[in-house]
């Protein structure tokens, strides 16, 4: 059985201006010590899904479907058992580290906090864990640092605190909502690097929330690509990038400039995000869409699954967008 | 946190003609919390009073009815038929005219107050802190050192020293509370000048002058506004408590805070109209400001944008 | 294309940040952050140099010191021949025409209060105040079409428009004085990838139609390799690499260079199997206290006791290719 199943979730905002559908049917399903990358760009609804599954939504924020973790429904499920999944369970890495650490406490207080309310460790053996955690998290001379305050640390190594905390309880499943997005090139690749040897260390699954196709191409075994709040196309990551099945992913890939690449024009999708306030009548890509036609305006196409691991959106077949 | 997600999604354009700006949407926000536009309308109306109040009135603030002057404990209450709407206070004069009177020096105090405070404020924040340095660290201990003064002890001994007047207290008032401003609209045009819009007009070669004008002031607005909606209150106070002293405004001329000290005092006869309505005013008056300061704090806050 | 002229000659520029405090009456400790450590390069008309590097190496600020917008602390800046370094403020507000910037952030860089149309016509405006209004509107109107902006926005505010329309109208702002030479600021970083590669199209379009020289700063080396004719690596304020941008990519010679490449994922292939042994660990060091020697040699793999005493200078080791590093290997790609 999968550790996370997720069927037909949708996400609606209630704003002044409207019902804003941030998400929509969307499901997938997540097996143990996997990684599942939801790329999507701004919104998306990527991180809408993340939060779903965290219950950390908005609370204009409506949910319909299903949530099953490990074979329990956490959508809608109440805040005070829903504590219980968190951070125990299922923990979550941020973009930017200080929003979820606090700068006036030094880290041992904030990591020792955990175990001792979690697991109910003495505040010794909290403290000692800590340390393991910060040193399997590459961070040197961890019995000292740990008493550092949050803004002593450079930003790639409070990145390894933040994950050093989520990692704390031993959850089963990690969302990491775009984790490298705020670091330097050189160290994000020691992050995603960093990330997958805990994965094999300590056997969890992890959700990799992100809009950089270069990250995922190298850590994650499963893609699953939205536009507009909608699936276009999931599959194995491999296969997905050596011949992507739906036009948004081919856009999207022929649209990141290579190091091989001369001063050509670069392909683009043309056009700008739909307006999630009025999204349009059928595909939300299809006013970006090369291919559109009628049908494709009128009609949302459904997910559809080929080649036994993969399925796509898209009412074309996948000759006529080769 | 997934408020401002939500606005991230929805910006396609559509339709033609006018953009909506800020103050636009800062309207409608403002137009949608009812009890800001509820105690606008109250103040609106209170306002009116002020200003066409005597219009109405049967009797001059200053003049005594000497008809129920001997027996003001059972004749002098509110009443239609004399005249005296709201009654008349312990020397025979009509209440209304006087709190109509005391409401044009109450509410005065506080807009001329503010005005003074929230024009010389900004200019001398934004000043200091736009050109920043030197110039900023002097015109800052300034104002440092004029906060510490306890400004109210120095406002009774002027006004005691100087015999009372309304001049000097407009004057008083006003030259002190600019303080806090210049404070929050320093901050505020330092934020301002650390942004990339004002780093491109430089980069354009826009003149210093210009940049204040047209990038750092009408980004300020919103706070001035804010700041100075809670500042006509806070000057409303600070002059009926000086006037409670009895060191406000001169007979006859009264305000809220000299009118309710006399209602206080003369409670004890049963005139208690002379608190009530004076004290009514001033309360209303109070609430309204608050809350239309809270809604122009949620139509202007740039986070929920 | 005519015999390239040089326009920009930048010559051991130097910026150095004040810190520790100016308090009226506290004693002044005077410590410097060499945010700039004396770089110099050229720019040809119509040629754009990238210059690529991490989060405080240096680049935003040497932009910025390029156009007087940070004060350079020695150095020159010879734009057509004159020290711009040295004009008084009148005169460098006039050659300000020539030379304009696009910014990270294009919803910040835009004054939420003003129209997209005054936004645009603001460097006009400031420039040529006689101009008629008529005038004006059409030169923007013009711009705008130009850009890729629907004329019937021009009375709409900047957060009306997703992040890809405000650098639109970003380089509209740029571009409406026919500049000769417009600083880049990261300018695609803030954006999505769809959207990245519609404004790095519009910009070499528009440089290829106005010959302009473009100075493109970025962290991504690919984004900076797609664009430039010549690439320029800098660390911790001084330039580690100089090469034309396909030399730089196929033969980087500074350990550095070659890890920002071995960190960019290749899409196409799967990843080479010496990519670890390429990769740099740590970070950045504080600019407050840099290395002795090599600024690099904290991260270095090939690091040697010379790199610690001794800073290697900028030295070219083939035509047009320089680079700072004891121990230069041209590693084949």
């Amino acid at each position: 059985m999968s550790l996370l199943e997720v069927e037909n979730l949708s996400v609606t905002f209630t704003t002044p201006d409207g019902h804003v559908r941030a998400v929509q049917d969307v499901s997938f399903s997540l097996g143990e010590q996997k990684t599942l990358a939801i790329v999507g760009e701004s919104g998306s609804g990527k991180s809408q899904t993340a939060f779903s599954i965290m219950g950390l939504l908005a609370p204009n924020g409506q949910t319909s479907g299903s949530i099953k973790f490990d074979g329990t429904e956490i959508l809608g499920m109440p805040e005070k058992e829903l504590n219980a999944y968190r951070a125990a369970q299922i923990a979550m890495i941020f973009q930017d580290p200080m929003t979820s650490l606090n700068p006036y406490l030094r880290v041992s207080k904030q990591m020792a906090e955990v175990l001792m309310r979690h697991n109910g460790m003495s505040k010794t053996d909290a403290i000692n864990d800590s340390i393991k955690m910060l040193d399997a998290v590459k961070i040197p001379d961890p019995a000292r640092r740990v008493h550092m305050y949050p803004h002593e640390f450079s930003g790639g190594m409070r990145q390894r605190v933040m994950i050093a905390m989520a990692l704390l309880c031993h959850p089963r499943l990690v969302i990491a909502d775009e984790p490298t997005t705020a670091l330097d090139v050189t160290v994000q690749a020691q992050i995603m690097d960093l990330l997958s040897d805990l994965q094999s260390d300590f056997g969890m699954s992890i959700v990799l929330i992100t809009h950089d196709l270069g990250v995922v191409k190298g850590s994650c075994e499963e893609t699953l690509v939205l536009y507009g709040g909608r699936v276009m196309e999931t599959g194995p990551t491999d296969q997905m990038f050596a011949e992507p099945a739906h036009p948004y992913t081919r856009g999207l890939l022929k649209a990141v400039p290579r190091l091989g690449s001369t001063g050509a024009e670069l392909a683009t999708i043309p056009g700008n995000p739909p307006n999630m306030l009025r999204p349009p009548k059928g595909c939300a890509f299809s006013p970006r869409c090369g291919f559109a036609n009628e049908q494709c305006k009128s009609a949302k196409p459904a997910l559809e699954v080929f080649d036994a691991q993969r399925s796509r959106a898209c009412h074309l077949t996948r000759e006529q967008i080769a | 946190m997934s408020d401002t997600t939500v606005a991230e999604l929805s910006h396609e354009i559509e339709g033609s003609g006018q953009g909506r700006s800020l103050w636009q949407d800062a309207r409608r926000r403002f137009l949608q919390n009812r009890a800001a536009v509820v105690s606008l309308i109250v103040m609106i109306i209170i306002a009116l009073i002020a200003i066409f109040g005597p219009l109405f009135a049967a009797w001059n603030n200053e003049e005594v009815d000497w008809n129920v002057l001997g027996d003001i404990a059972s004749m002098g209450g509110p009443s239609i038929e004399n005249g005296h709407y709201f009654g008349v206070d312990e020397l025979g004069r009509d209440l209304y005219a006087r709190v109509v009177q005391g409401t044009q020096v109450s509410l005065m105090v506080g807009v001329i107050g503010s005005l003074i405070a929230v024009t010389f404020g900004t200019l001398y924040g934004a000043t200091a802190g736009y050109v920043g340095g030197r110039t900023d660290n002097i015109m800052m201990r300034l104002v440092d050192i004029l906060m510490s003064i306890p400004y109210m002890f120095v406002l009774i001994l002027l006004l005691v020293v100087f015999g009372r007047s309304m001049w000097l207290l407009f004057v008083g008032i006003g030259l002190i509370s600019w303080l806090e401003m210049s404070r929050i609209v320093r901050g505020q045009t330092l934020a301002l000048k650390s942004k990339e819009y004002v780093e491109a007009a430089l980069a354009t070669g826009v003149k210093h002058r210009v940049i204040v004008t047209r990038h750092i002031i009408p980004n300020l607005m919103g706070i001035i506004v804010i700041y100075a909606t809670l500042l006509v209150p806070q000057m409303i106070l600070t002059e009926s408590f000086i006037s409670f002293l009895g060191l406000g405004v001169q007979e006859p001329n009264t305000s809220w805070g000299a009118l309710i000290s006399e209602g206080a005092s003369t409670l004890q006869y049963g005139t208690y109209w002379q608190l009530v309505f004076p004290l009514a005013f001033f309360i209303v008056t109070l609430f309204c400001f608050f809350f239309i300061g809270d809604g122009l704090r949620d139509a202007l806050d740039p986070k929920d944008r | 294309m005519t015999t390239q002229e040089t326009v920009l000659s930048v010559n051991d520029v130097k910026v150095y940040f004040k810190i520790g405090s100016t308090g009226l009456l506290g004693r002044r400790e005077q410590r410097y952050v060499k945010a700039v450590d004396g770089i110099s390069f050229d720019i040809k008309r119509g040629e754009t140099l990238g210059i690529v590097g991490e989060s405080g190496c240096g680049k935003s600020t040497l932009a910025r010191a390029v156009i007087r917008m940070v004060p350079a602390h020695a150095g020159r800046v010879l734009w057509m021949g004159e020290d711009l370094l040295e004009l008084d403020s009148e005169a460098m507000r006039d050659k300000r025409k020539d030379l304009q910037m696009i910014f990270q952030d294009p919803l910040a860089s835009l004054n939420p209060r003003m129209t997209l149309g005054q936004i645009i016509a603001e460097p006009l405006k400031t420039h040529f105040p006689q101009m008629p209004k008529s005038e004006m509107r059409e030169k923007v109107a013009a711009m705008m079409k130009r850009v890729g902006l629907l004329p019937n926005m021009i009375n709409r505010y900047p957060h009306e428009f997703s992040g890809g329309q405000c650098q639109r109208i970003g380089i509209a702002r740029a571009l409406i004085l026919e500049p000769k030479l417009i600083i880049c600021d990261e300018p695609v970083s803030a954006l999505d990838v769809s959207i990245q590669a519609q404004v790095i199209n519009l910009l070499m379009d528009l440089q290829k139609e106005m010959n302009l020289s473009l100075m493109f700063i970025a962290h991504d080396l690919s984004v900076v390799k797609h664009i430039s004719t010549r690439v320029m690596v800098l660390y911790l304020g001084n330039v580690v690499e100089n090469a034309d941008s396909d030399d730089i990519y196929a033969n980087p010679t500074h350990p550095y260079t070659r890890a920002l490449i071995a960190a960019v994922p290749d899409l196409d292939k799967p990843a080479p199997a010496d990519r670890a042994s390429l990769m740099v660990d740590g970070e950045l060091p504080s600019p407050l206290a840099p290395p002795s020697g090599c600024p690099f040699r904290t991260r270095c793999p090939l690091v040697q006791d010379i790199c610690v005493s001794e800073k290697p200078p900028l030295t070219e080791t083939a035509r047009g290719h320089s680079v700072a590093c004891h121990f230069p290997t041209a590693s084949p790609h």
